[in-house]
């Protein structure tokens, strides 16, 4: 047993120690820090963009087309002289938009599946999960192509359709730490009270697992931003006139010879946030001790 | 062994009738007739293109013959090309996506690999972290950016290699399969690191040390072949990631593949064709998921004693 688990083991009888202790530990983890402030900041400026974009987002300047950085333009201008720093910056809300939503989509499901399969248990457990089995087998990025062509390319399919496919790992984790949780005494202390298990599953095994949760779910937002951008950058996700991170790489692809600002400052953007996601999600890990089953 | 192989086999099966039937009625489902267009079509005409694609049948026949024609190996007619079958673009846009595929899969199992044993012989020295660091950025550096930022660096200010095409100028094969690649090589050098950090502190390795061997053969003969087992397991998965990026790096640089028709396809609404590639594609990836967890399970002498030999 290393030092910070006895440490962890002596604060337990503190109450809500563990986020103490996990907190302290996070904070030792520079790269983890630098990915939490780099995700605070993108987070406030995308919440903040309509009062802080220095030009509107429909506003273009045809005689300027495209200019390269400037005083005025920081990030430069696309081909129709819109301000491109004012296009990452919606761009930006709409990637992380769909980067949550869609993570929530699939924290809902999979936790509750996960929940319900590891505390029912028995022969309904093994139908669900040998669902999830199945599900897991299937191609599913060609289904999500599939999906936006068939059903048109609406940013609420996206949502739904990302979230139906990232909740497989989730309802895993979810029903391995049930299985372990209600074997305990605090469980059948719950029981014996009289709780009803949709009380006993919410009150007391979903936030004992959350640590687990908690990590896969950060490490489920850059996957799910890169599914995202993937789409837009061939056309099948956000269209427009929204805008999105993957969207402006795309443009910014097809002109890099003559205007290479545009392709650069917008894949910095994506890269940089899913840096910060994923060394935060790593940080997460070591802080909250959890041995990873996604990878 | 044997036993598992069946079985996986047998678990495949209702995986990819699940696949065929989800497609056919998703596809089937989809709003728009594919002969709708702004052009009025004589009646005769659109009953005799509807009756050529078997539109006129209910549904439930449609699916019938349509399980019928695939278990001929027919996988349709193009709604877009007329008089090409699926099955012909597929033949037109396979080999030139298997070869991206395989030389992708080469850097990432080479590359990667190497990557991740190098940094494990000496974890958490230099020799570990940059081979790691770089990896990290292969992770999170998005295939559709890597693929124009390696353009824009060897292709246009470089000069060195050709910026598009395939098998047309020599070189032209190396910055696309290393574009889709890259990513591969960083999970693998992940994998492959951890894999053998395990390995490296059991007990067969102690006696394998114990017994004189030189370092490099107690790597090379004792714990790669356990080492890479999370490797294995991986490619899997990996090569399905790899189809889905193919779309990509077809689209970039002007490859014409399989991917790059299937993404067509989506723009076309051809629905013949997104069904028919999609059932082949998909039916493939689980073929290499059976295959990739055989494969795992074969190195790995627990599993195989579980089993039996042979």
């Amino acid at each position: 047993m290393t030092a910070a688990n006895l440490t962890s083991v002596a604060q337990a009888e503190q109450g809500t120690s563990l986020w103490k202790d996990a907190w302290r530990r996070l904070r030792k983890n520079r790269l983890a820090l630098f990915g939490l402030a780099v995700l605070t900041a993108f987070i406030l400026i995308a919440l903040l963009t309509p009062w802080l974009a220095p030009y509107a987002y429909d506003s273009q300047n045809l005689d300027l087309g495209a200019s390269p950085p400037s005083a005025e333009h920081w990030l430069g201008t696309d081909i129709f002289g819109r301000d491109l720093l004012t296009q990452i910056m919606y761009g930006g809300r709409i990637s992380l938009a769909v980067g949550f939503v869609a993570t929530a989509v699939a924290l809902v499901i999979g936790v509750t599946w996960g929940a319900v399969a590891g505390y029912v248990g028995g022969r309904v457990d093994a139908v669900m999960m040998r669902l999830v089995d199945i599900l897991y087998a299937l191609p599913f990025m060609i289904f999500i192509v599939l999906l936006m062509v068939v059903f048109g390319r609406n940013l609420l399919l996206l949502f739904l359709a990302i979230g139906a496919v990232e909740w497989l790992t989730m309802a895993r984790i979810m029903r391995g730490q049930v299985q372990s949780l209600r074997q305990q005494e605090f469980v059948e202390a719950a029981v014996s009270l009289g709780l009803s298990p949709a009380t006993i599953v919410r009150r007391h095994l979903v936030p004992n697992a959350l640590g687990p949760i908690i990590v896969y779910t950060t490490l489920t937002i850059p996957s799910v931003m890169l599914l995202e951008a993937f789409l837009s950058f061939l056309g099948l996700g956000v269209q427009p006139p929204a805008t999105s991170w993957g969207l402006l790489i795309s443009y910014g692809a097809e002109t890099m010879e003559e205007y290479p600002w545009l392709l650069i400052f917008p894949g910095a953007a994506l890269t940089l946030t899913l840096f910060a996601l994923n060394f935060l999600g790593d940080g997460l890990r070591d802080a909250l001790d959890v041995r990873g089953s996604g990878d | 062994m044997w036993r598992f192989v069946v079985g996986r086999l047998l678990q495949a099966i209702p995986v990819i009738l699940a696949v065929i039937t989800v497609t056919f009625f998703l596809v089937r489902i989809a709003p728009g007739g594919p002969f709708d267009s702004e052009k009025a079509v004589i009646p005769e005409v659109k009953a005799a293109l509807e009756a050529q694609y078997r539109l006129d049948l209910p549904l439930g026949q449609q699916y019938l013959a349509y399980l019928g024609d695939l278990a001929q190996g027919e996988l349709g007619p193009s709604f877009k090309y007329p008089g090409r079958s699926v099955n012909e673009l597929i033949a037109a846009g396979l080999p030139a996506t298997a070869e991206l595929g395989a030389y992708a899969l080469l850097v990432a199992v080479v590359l990667g690999g190497l990557a991740g044993v190098v940094a494990s012989l000496k974890p958490n020295s230099a020799q570990d972290y940059i081979p790691m660091s770089v990896a990290m950025i292969g992770i999170c550096m998005p295939t559709f950016l890597l693929g124009p930022l390696l353009v824009l660096l060897f292709g246009i200010h470089l000069e060195w290699l050709p910026v598009a095409g395939w098998g047309d100028i020599p070189g032209d094969k190396i910055l696309p399969s290393l574009t889709l690649g890259a990513a591969y090589a960083a999970y693998i050098a992940r994998l492959s690191r951890a894999g053998m950090l395990e390995v490296m502190s059991q007990d067969y390795i102690r006696t394998a040390r114990a017994k004189g061997l030189p370092e490099w053969q107690v790597v090379t003969r004792h714990a790669l072949r356990g080492g890479l087992i999370p490797v294995v397991a991986f490619l899997g998965p990996a090569f399905a990631g790899l189809l889905a990026g193919s779309f990509v790096v077809e689209t970039i640089f002007q490859i014409p593949g399989l991917g790059r028709f299937y993404v067509q396809a989506a723009f076309n609404r051809d629905y013949t064709m997104i069904l028919g590639t999609t059932v082949f594609l998909s039916t493939l990836i689980v073929l290499f998921n059976l295959l990739s967890d055989i494969l795992a399970a074969w190195l790995n002498p627990r599993l195989r004693a579980q089993y039996g030999e042979a």
